[in-house]
């Protein structure tokens, strides 16, 4: 090399800028050695497939078997939602992820007050098994996984997937896939709860043990950070609560005799990926360090299998811009590539329309596709975590947790995550932060493509639009339902879950199967329980 | 009720605070834009109630008379805004108070804007609205009546 004159002392390009990542954390012009004093490779990362699984629960990863590719998908009734999940299928995707209707969210029969507009507009409406027949009619149960995103009423949706599972000859035992049930998230961030925090709790640590005693192959519950950071978290925020709520999950089945070791292994975890490209690497890595030390030092564990945190990843559909929306396009790929360097199990790419309404058609295959480039073209999934050992992504992976654990501290001291959230503790966080985010942005601190830079006029992109004609055919089919069942017997094993939730130690999946086999209705079942329970309301602050 | 308090940044002469009413309908939780929406608006000086979640057009409407709001904002992301909207304004002549106007923000089809407008929505805000245009536009609003 020739002799050259030494460079002039780095200085930031734009100091008008602030560098910071999407979540307000400040990042250095440079990292090095010195960014980790007493790193220790062997303690602090592991080898992939080993505690503490920093990089990666799989010795191979994605050389042993590529991440499942999981489309969420749902709208209108039960029977356009089977064609769209037949095409699904017919296009390699490798699991089904049902996206219910609000009425069917919120346990209420299409024909009440508040279901007004809302039948089949943001998910499928199922009302009874009648219709959960309908929309895996064709699909054999033991062929496919299923997850159902679904919360307060889960253990109703979970029976009705158990009943179709009957009916088509495939026992519980042999049914894969999982049912969200993340009640915890509903009263921190996307709001949809029904009863109070406790007797929540208690249902779903029913439906926990009941899939650990009967369904080997199912994952109990889906605790998930994707709502906590859609809702305005930064990434450290939607790490903490969410591995904070696995945490009261897991106290509140070892509070009720379970052994940790017979449950932990199908618990898995559900994030965001977010457009902080490294950030949320960072995130990914950390969120495996952390669980496996809280589930082996803090809880005992001793099944390795208790010790990984498997997740699923869904790209960020709040990034997404109703202007402009192919460049959406792109934002979701570097998303789902954030996802695959993270090491993710599985993976949903929103659609490039989102930001407008539920995805087209032709918009769901160019996300399906955005999957299939990154795992067949861009050689990324040829190596185990390729960017550990990065300065920059182990600080980062360091700092991320040490924030995490700090939220672990302060929640502790609340008394846990149950009373936090009557305290209203991460919801004030997070709705803090939701703000400051929104004003960075009216700043132009942060910039948004298309947004509040780079604006130009443009024509709309067609849309899927789903009409009120949904909403009257699904209460026409309730009706129906209604004349053609045997009233008497829904009304006995109404009465028997009632009587089962007024004790404290019956498991009420068993009530509900019963009622779920007389069919009857999700509205039914879960105002029975609001009979016992009453409804939570939270108090209205911003 | 809070005691009437000069507008901060307006004229002098003691006026009335503007009033906003910030309502959920529908069964949705996500409550991200209307808390952001809610705070800005007080930020700038308004009083503004916030009706919390899972509200009818009923009671919308009657906290909208109750509170004696001059603005009232809607925030829908789950498409139920046409029946929703519908409801609500009929509630709104019923009870006498048709001069109130509605505000809707959240994901609405461009298709549904003129319906929306026929039956006589104020604005919709669409995604990528700042917090600016949402407070003049309230400001606009509430001088006028």
């Amino acid at each position: 090399m020739s002799k050259t004159e030494l460079p002039p002392p780095a200085t930031d390009a734009r100091p008008e800028t602030r560098f910071t990542t999407i979540s307000g954390r400040p990042i250095e012009r440079l990292y090095g050695p010195s960014s980790l004093p007493g790193f220790d490779p062997q303690r602090d990362l592991g080898e992939p497939g080993k505690y503490p699984f920093t990089r990666g629960v799989h010795e191979t990863m994605y050389r042993g078997k590529v991440w499942s590719m999981r489309q969420f998908a749902g709208f209108g009734s039960a029977a356009q939602t089977n064609e769209r999940f037949k095409y699904l299928l017919e296009h390699g995707v490798h699991g089904l992820s049902v996206a219910f209707d609000l009425p069917t969210l919120m346990g209420r029969d299409p024909d009440h007050p508040l279901s007004l507009g809302e039948v089949g507009k943001c998910g499928v409406a199922i009302s009874s098994l009648k219709d959960m027949e309908t929309l895996f009619d064709g699909i054999p149960l033991d062929d496919v996984s299923t997850s159902m995103t679904i919360n307060s009423p889960a253990a109703m949706l979970l029976a009705f997937y158990i009943a179709v599972g009957e009916e088509q000859g495939v026992p519980q035992s042999a049914l894969s896939g999982t049912v969200q049930a993340d009640i915890l998230k509903e009263y921190i961030a996307q709001k949809e709860y029904i009863y109070p925090p406790r007797p929540s709790m208690r249902l779903i640590v029913d439906m926990i043990r009941y899939s650990t005693d009967h369904m080997p192959k199912w994952n109990s519950i889906s605790i998930s950070g994707y709502h906590i950071r859609e809702a305005g978290a930064t990434a450290a925020q939607e790490l903490a609560f969410t591995l904070r709520d696995g945490i009261e999950y897991v106290k509140w089945c070892v509070d009720a005799g379970m052994d940790v070791d017979s449950f932990a292994p199908r618990l898995s975890f559900f994030f965001n990926s977010h457009s902080d490209f490294f950030e949320e690497i960072a995130k990914f890595r950390a969120a495996r360090r952390i669980w496996a030390r809280v589930m082996r030092e803090r809880f005992g564990a001793k099944n390795p299998r208790s010790w990984m945190c498997r997740f699923h990843t869904q790209t960020a559909g709040v990034s997404l811009t109703a202007q402009q929306p192919y460049n959406n396009v792109v934002r979701t790929t570097l998303q789902a590539l954030a996802g695959v360097l993270g090491g993710t199990q599985s993976l949903h790419t929103n659609s490039l329309d989102e930001a407008l309404a539920l995805p087209s058609e032709e918009a769901v295959t160019i996300a399906m596709r955005t999957q299939q480039v990154i795992a067949h073209e861009s050689g990324v999934a040829n190596t185990v975590d390729p960017l550990g050992g990065s300065y920059f992504v182990e600080k980062l992976t360091n700092d991320i947790e040490a924030e995490a654990l700090a939220y672990f501290e302060r929640i502790d001291a609340m008394g846990g995550m149950v009373s936090a959230v009557e305290k209203g503790f991460p919801q004030r966080e997070i709705q803090d932060s939701a703000f400051k985010f929104q004003q960075a942005v009216e700043a132009k601190e942060k910039v948004i493509v298309g947004v509040n830079e780079y604006a130009m006029e443009e024509k709309p992109v067609p849309i899927l639009y789903i009409d009120e004609t949904v909403a009257r055919e699904q209460i026409a089919r309730v009706e129906a339902l209604k004349a053609s069942r045997d009233n008497a017997k829904v009304a006995k094993t109404l009465e028997a879950l009632k009587a089962a939730a007024r004790t404290t130690d019956e498991n009420l999946m068993y009530p509900i199967l019963d009622a779920t086999r007389a069919y009857a209705t999700l509205g039914e079942m879960c105002d029975a329980l609001r009979e016992v329970w009453g409804e939570y309301e939270e108090a209205a602050t911003f | 009720m809070a005691t009437p308090a000069a507008d901060p940044g307006k004229s002098t002469t003691p006026t009335r605070r503007t009033r906003v009413l910030i309502a959920k309908p529908g069964l949705d939780g996500h409550d991200r834009g209307a808390k952001v929406i809610a705070r800005a608006l007080r930020d700038a000086g308004m009083e503004v109630i916030y009706t919390g979640l899972r509200q009818t057009p009923e009671q919308i409407a009657a906290a909208a008379l109750q509170e004696d709001v001059q603005v009232i904002g809607l925030s829908i992301l789950s498409g139920a805004h046409l029946p929703i909207c519908q409801k609500l304004i009929e509630l709104l002549r019923a009870k006498g108070a048709s001069d109130v106007p509605v505000f809707v923000g959240g994901i609405i089809p461009t298709q549904d804007i003129p319906e929306l407008k026929k039956m006589g929505v104020a604005e919709v805000f669409l995604p990528g609205t700042t917090l600016q245009q949402v407070i003049e536009a309230v400001r606009r609003v509430a001088v006028a009546r």
